[in-house]
C-alpha cells in the first residue's frame, strides 16, 4: 500500500464531495436538499473508513514520518508538497475523520437554512483539517491552518446565534493576529534553512537568541488556537454562537491545532527557547486551570459554560506537554483526544435540548431526568468524563498529564489537582440544575427524548470514550514511540547547545 | 556620433501596438460610433499579439534607440502583464459603457495609448525616454478618467488627476534635472556606471533622486501621495477604475523597480528609508483609511494604497528576492483587482449600477455564484491561504525577512490584520446580511468569462505556482544581471 497516496487520497476525498454536491444539487427542493446531506454523510463516513485505514496501516513501533509522500511543488523555492503521519498526528486525523459524521448527523434537522452551503463548509473543513495535521512542508501546513479560518469564519457567521457577526470577526481576526506573526517565524525559519521542510528544520540548529523570538512568534499562533489564558476571551464567544456541530468541529479539532502545533514545532524546533519559557506556560496553565474552572462555575449559558471548561481542559494540556517527559507529552496528546472526544460530546448534548426548546440558558431547563431518562444517561456519562472519572477517557489523560508534570514540578501538579476539582464542581453543578431538580416548566414537560438518530450519534461517542479508559493502550501504544524520539530529539538537541556555549564559555 | 539605423526588433511590441492605434483610431473615424465594439475587439486582439510579440522576445538585455530604450527579462514579464490587464480591462468596459451611453470609439484607443506609453516606461533605459513614456501614458489616462464628460463626477476626476498628476510630473521632471546636474548624465546605464565606480554621491544627486522618487510615488499611489486616487477612482466611471487600478499601477511600479535597481542600485543606502516610510504609510492608511469606507470604489480605492505598500516592502529589500515578491505580488494583484472589478462592474439592479457597499448585503442569496467569486477575491486581498493573494504577501515578507528588516516585515502583517477586518466586512455583507435588492442576472459573456477565469485563478493559482512564479524570479533575476 506503500505507494498509494493514502494521506492526500484521505485528505481531499472530502472536496470530492463537494464537487459532488456542486454537479449535480441544483435548487432548493427537500429532495435535493435530502441528497446534499447523504452525499455529506456518505462522503465523511468514506473519509473516516479511510483515516482508519491510515491507523490500520501504522506502524506504532517506527517512530518516525510514514505513509509519506512527497512530491515538487515549488522546487526552485525549496517548498514541496510533503505529507506524513507519526506517532503523534496519527490519532488527531482519525479524531477528525471521527467526529465528521457525527456532525452532519447533528446538523441533520437542525440546520434548515443554505443546507448546500452548509454542507460545502463542512467537508471543506475536514480537507484542511486533515491536511494540516499530515502537512509536513511549512507553507503547506500554513495555508491549511489559515484556511480553516474561511470556513469556520462563514459557519459562525451564517448558521450562528444572535451575535453571531460579532464571535466571527472576534475568531477570524483574533487568530489570523497570532498566525500572521507565525508566518513571519517561518519566513525567517526558511531564510535560515533555506527550506521549509519540517523534518529539515526540525534537524536545524537555530542561534539561542533566534529561538526565542521564533518561539514566541509561534506561541503568539498556538497559544490563540489553544487557547490559553489571557487570549482565550475569543473562544467563549465563538462556541456560544456557532451551531451545534461548529462548536463540536471547534472543540473537538481546531484546539487542537494549537496543542499540535507546539508538540509538532516549538519543542523539537526550539527546543532552548522551550526550556527557556516553560515556566511561563506552567504559569499561563495554571492560572487558566483555575481560574477558567472559576469563571465557568459562574456561567448561566450551557455551551459558555462547556466552552470555559475547555479552556480549563487544554490548560491541562499545555502542562503535561511542556513537563517534557514521556507520561507529561503522552497524556498531553491523551487528553487532547479525549477531550476532542467529550466535549465534542458535551456540545451535542447542549444541541440536542437547544434543537427542542432553543435556548441554551440553564434557568430555563430542569428535571430532564424524568421525561428524558436516555438523553439524562448519556449526559451523565459525559459529565463524568470530562470530570475524569476512572474508566473514562478523561481520567487517563489528565491521571498521565499530573503523574508527568509531578516529576517536573510538584506545585505545579498539586495547583493543577485543584483544577480537577473545580472541574468536578462545575460539570457536576450543571448537571444538577438541567437534569434534576422539579419538572415544573410546561414547555420543558413537553420535551421528548433521544430519538434514533440522536441515539446513533451518541453511541459510537460513549464507547469510544468507554474505550479510551478502560484500554488506553491501544491509543498511548501509537503515540509512544513518536513521543520517545520527540523528547530524544528535544534533549540531544538542548544538550549540543549547552555543550556548545559551555564550550564557548570555557574558551573565554 | 554616426547615424545609424537602430536595431528596432526589441522594440517591436511597442511599434505594433502604436501602428495598431493610429490604423484603429483611422476605423474609428470612418465608421463612427456604432463601430465601438468591433473597434474594441480589435485593440484586445492588438493588445494580445503585443503580448505574444513581447514573449516571443526570448532573452538576454539588449539596449537599444542610443541606449534610451532596453528590453530584457523583465521588460517581458511586466510587459505582458500590463498588456493583460488593459485587454481584460478593455472587455470590461464594453458592457458598461454600453449601457451608460459612453461608447465612444476613442475609449478602446486610447487605453491602447496609455498602455503604450506604459510598455515605454517599462522599456524606458534614460530619464528622457521615462518621462516620454510616463506623458505619453498619463494623458491618456486623464482623458478616460474623464470620458464621462456630462458626469460632474467623471470631469472632476479627470480634472483632479490631471492638476495632481501634471504636479507629480513637474518634481520627477525638477528631480530628473538635478540627476542630470549633478551626475551629467541622464542614461541610466551610465548613472549606474557612475556610482558603481564608487563615484562621490553628493547631496544635490540625492535630492533629485527623493523628487524622482516622489514622481513616481504619485504614480503608483503610495503614501503619503495617494490623496488623489480615492477621488478619482470613485468619479471616474467604473471601467476606467479597473484599468487605473490595474495596467497603470504594475507599469509604474515596474518603472520604479528599474529606476530604483539599475541606475541608483548601488545607492540603496539612500533611497532605502525613503521606500521603508512610503511602505509602511502606504500599509498603514491603505488599512486604517479603507474600514471608514461607505463607497466600494472607495473602498478599493484605499486597498490598492494598501496593496501598493506590501509590493513596495520587496521593492525596499532592494534585493533580487525582493524584486521578485514584488512582480508575483502584482502578477497576482492584477489577477484579484480585475476580477473584484468584475464583480462591481455586475453590481447592478434594474440596469443601474451599485456602487455603495450595503448594496452587497445578501448578494449570496440572490446571486450565490457572484458573491461566492467575490468572497474569493476579498479573502485573497487578505491574504489568506490558500487563494493567490497569500503568495504574493507571503513572497515580499520573505525578502524583507531575508534583509532583516523585522519591523518593516511585523508591521506588513500587523496592517494586514487590520485589512483583513474590511475585506471580511464585505463578506459578511454578503453572507450574514440580508438582501435589500435584488441584483440583475450577468448579461455579458465577456464579463463572464473573465469572473470565471480570475476566480479560478485566484483559488487555484497554489495548485501549480510554479510557472508565475519562476517567470517573475527569471525577470528580477535578470534585471539584476543588468
Amino acid at each position: 500500500m506503500a505507494s498509494w497516496p493514502l494521506l492526500s487520497f484521505t485528505t481531499f476525498l472530502p472536496l470530492v464531495g463537494v464537487a459532488l454536491i456542486l454537479l449535480f444539487c441544483r435548487g432548493t427542493s427537500p429532495d435535493v436538499v435530502r441528497n446534499v446531506r447523504f452525499i455529506a454523510l456518505w462522503t465523511t463516513l468514506v473519509t473516516f473508513v479511510l483515516t482508519l485505514f491510515i491507523w490500520i496501516n501504522f506502524d506504532p513501533r517506527n517512530p518516525g514520518y510514514q505513509m509519506v509522500e512527497k512530491a515538487a511543488w515549488i522546487p526552485d523555492f525549496g517548498i514541496t508538497y510533503h505529507m506524513g503521519v507519526d506517532g503523534i498526528s496519527v490519532l488527531f486525523v482519525v479524531l477528525s475523520g471521527f467526529l465528521m459524521p457525527l456532525c452532519i448527523l447533528a446538523s441533520w434537522e437542525a440546520v434548515q437554512l443554505r443546507v448546500k452551503e452548509y454542507m460545502i463548509a463542512f467537508l471543506a473543513l475536514e480537507t484542511l483539517m486533515i491536511g494540516m495535521f499530515c502537512a509536513l512542508d511549512f507553507v503547506l501546513f500554513y495555508m491549511f491552518f489559515e484556511g480553516v479560518l474561511i470556513p469556520m469564519f462563514l459557519i459562525i457567521g451564517i448558521w450562528g446565534g444572535g451575535r453571531r457577526v460579532y464571535a466571527a470577526f472576534k475568531f477570524f481576526l483574533y487568530t489570523l493576529l497570532g498566525s500572521v506573526l507565525m508566518l513571519l517565524a517561518i519566513l525567517a525559519m526558511y531564510y535560515v534553512a533555506g527550506t521549509t521542510d519540517v523534518p529539515t528544520i526540525t534537524a536545524t540548529q537555530f542561534p539561542r537568541n533566534m529561538q526565542l523570538w521564533l518561539w514566541l512568534a509561534f506561541f503568539a499562533s498556538f497559544a490563540v488556537k489553544v487557547p490559553m489564558w489571557p487570549v482565550h476571551t475569543w473562544l467563549p464567544d465563538a462556541h456560544v454562537e456557532a451551531p451545534t456541530a461548529g462548536s463540536v468541529i471547534l472543540a473537538g479539532v481546531l484546539l487542537k491545532m494549537g496543542g499540535y502545533g507546539f508538540l509538532r514545532f516549538n519543542i523539537p524546533i526550539l527546543p532552548e527557547a522551550t526550556e527557556y519559557f516553560a515556566p511561563l506556560i506552567y504559569t499561563l496553565s495554571v492560572i487558566a486551570v483555575i481560574y477558567t474552572s472559576l469563571v465557568a462555575l459562574a456561567q448561566e449559558d450551557m455551551k459558555k459554560l462547556i466552552a470555559y471548561s475547555s479552556v480549563a481542559h487544554m490548560g491541562f494540556v499545555t502542562i503535561g506537554m511542556f513537563a517534557l517527559n514521556q507520561q507529561g507529552i503522552e497524556g498531553s496528546i491523551f487528553q487532547m483526544l479525549s477531550h476532542g472526544v467529550v466535549s465534542g460530546a458535551l456540545f451535542l448534548c447542549v444541541g440536542v435540548v437547544y434543537d427542542r426548546l432553543h435556548t441554551r440558558e440553564i434557568a430555563r431547563y430542569g428535571g430532564l431526568v424524568k421525561n428524558m431518562p436516555k438523553y439524562a444517561v448519556v449526559f451523565l456519562f459525559m459529565t463524568m468524563a470530562s470530570v475524569g472519572l476512572p474508566g473514562t477517557a478523561g481520567f487517563v489523560g489528565e491521571f498521565l498529564v499530573l503523574l508527568g508534570v509531578f516529576r517536573d514540578n510538584t506545585w505545579v501538579a498539586a495547583l493543577a489537582a485543584t483544577g480537577m476539582v473545580l472541574g468536578a464542581a462545575y460539570a457536576l453543578w450543571l448537571y444538577r440544575r438541567v437534569v434534576y431538580g422539579k419538572l415544573v416548566k410546561p414547555d420543558v414537560k413537553a420535551m421528548f427524548d433521544l430519538t434514533p438518530r440522536e441515539v446513533a450519534i451518541f453511541v459510537p461517542l460513549i464507547v469510544v470514550v468507554l474505550w479510551m479508559g478502560v484500554y488506553p493502550s491501544s491509543f498511548l501504544n501509537v503515540t509512544s514511540a513518536s513521543v520517545e524520539h520527540l523528547i530524544q530529539t528535544y534533549q540531544t538537541k538542548l544538550a549540543a547547545s549547552h555543550a556548545a556555549s559551555g564550550l564557548s564559555v570555557a574558551a573565554r | 556620433m554616426t547615424a545609424v539605423f537602430p536595431d528596432i526588433w526589441p522594440a517591436l511590441p511597442e511599434i505594433f501596438l502604436a501602428g495598431a492605434g493610429m490604423a484603429l483610431l483611422l476605423i474609428g473615424v470612418f465608421r463612427g460610433d456604432g463601430f465601438t465594439r468591433p473597434v474594441s475587439y480589435f485593440a484586445v486582439v492588438a493588445m494580445l499579439l503585443a503580448a505574444i510579440l513581447a514573449m516571443g522576445y526570448g532573452t538576454g538585455r539588449v539596449v537599444t534607440f542610443n541606449g534610451m530604450f532596453v528590453m530584457d527579462a523583465f521588460g517581458v514579464f511586466m510587459k505582458v502583464l500590463v498588456l493583460i490587464a488593459a485587454a481584460l480591462s478593455v472587455i470590461l468596459s464594453l458592457g458598461f459603457n454600453e449601457r451608460e451611453q459612453m461608447a465612444r470609439f476613442e475609449y478602446p484607443i486610447l487605453m491602447l495609448f496609455a498602455t503604450l506609453g506604459m510598455l515605454m516606461m517599462i522599456s524606458a533605459n534614460d530619464l528622457i525616454a521615462l518621462y516620454v513614456g510616463l506623458e505619453t501614458q498619463s494623458l491618456a489616462l486623464y482623458v478616460i478618467a474623464a470620458f464621462r464628460r456630462d458626469s460632474a463626477k467623471s470631469s472632476e476626476a479627470g480634472l483632479k488627476y490631471f492638476v495632481l498628476g501634471a504636479l507629480s510630473s513637474g518634481m520627477l521632471l525638477y528631480g530628473a534635472s538635478l540627476v542630470y546636474g549633478f551626475a551629467g548624465t541622464t542614461s541610466f546605464d551610465k548613472i549606474a556606471a557612475l556610482f558603481a565606480g564608487g563615484a562621490h554621491v553628493s547631496p544635490g544627486l540625492v535630492i533629485g533622486l527623493v523628487f524622482v522618487l516622489a514622481g513616481l510615488a504619485f504614480k503608483v499611489s503610495a503614501a503619503p501621495f495617494h490623496m488623489w486616487t480615492p477621488d478619482v477612482y470613485e468619479g471616474a466611471p467604473t471601467p476606467v477604475t479597473a484599468f487605473f487600478a490595474a495596467a497603470p499601477k504594475v507599469a509604474a511600479i515596474a518603472l520604479l523597480t528599474r529606476v530604483l535597481v539599475e541606475p541608483f542600485g548601488h545607492l540603496s543606502a539612500q533611497w532605502h528609508q525613503v521606500l521603508v516610510a512610503a511602505s509602511v504609510l502606504s500599509m498603514v492608511i491603505g488599512s486604517f483609511a479603507a474600514i471608514m469606507q461607505t463607497s466600494i470604489k472607495r473602498m478599493m480605492a484605499y486597498s490598492s494604497i494598501g496593496h501598493v505598500g506590501y509590493a513596495l516592502v520587496g521593492l525596499a529589500a532592494g534585493t533580487q528576492d525582493g524584486v521578485r515578491g514584488v512582480l508575483i505580488y502584482m502578477a497576482l494583484y492584477i489577477a484579484m483587482n480585475i476580477g473584484a472589478f468584475a464583480v462591481l462592474l455586475s453590481m447592478k439592479a434594474k440596469g443601474v449600477m451599485l456602487e455603495e457597499i450595503k448594496d452587497f448585503a445578501g448578494l449570496s442569496k440572490t446571486n450565490p455564484l457572484l458573491a461566492a467569486t467575490m468572497a474569493i477575491f476579498m479573502f485573497s486581498m487578505a491574504g489568506i491561504p490558500p487563494m493567490a493573494g497569500f503568495f504574493g504577501k507571503l513572497y515580499v515578507f520573505l525578502a524583507a525577512i531575508a534583509v532583516q528588516d523585522y519591523a518593516l516585515a511585523v508591521i506588513g502583517v500587523l496592517t494586514s490584520v487590520v485589512g483583513a477586518f474590511y475585506y471580511l466586512r464585505i463578506v459578511k455583507i454578503m453572507y450574514f446580511d440580508e438582501p435589500t435588492v435584488v441584483v440583475d442576472k450577468i448579461d455579458d459573456d465577456g464579463m463572464t468569462g473573465i469572473l470565471v477565469v480570475t476566480s479560478l485563478f485566484t483559488l487555484l493559482f497554489f495548485v501549480a505556482p510554479a510557472p508565475i512564479m519562476n517567470g517573475a524570479a527569471a525577470a528580477a533575476a535578470a534585471l539584476f544581471a543588468g
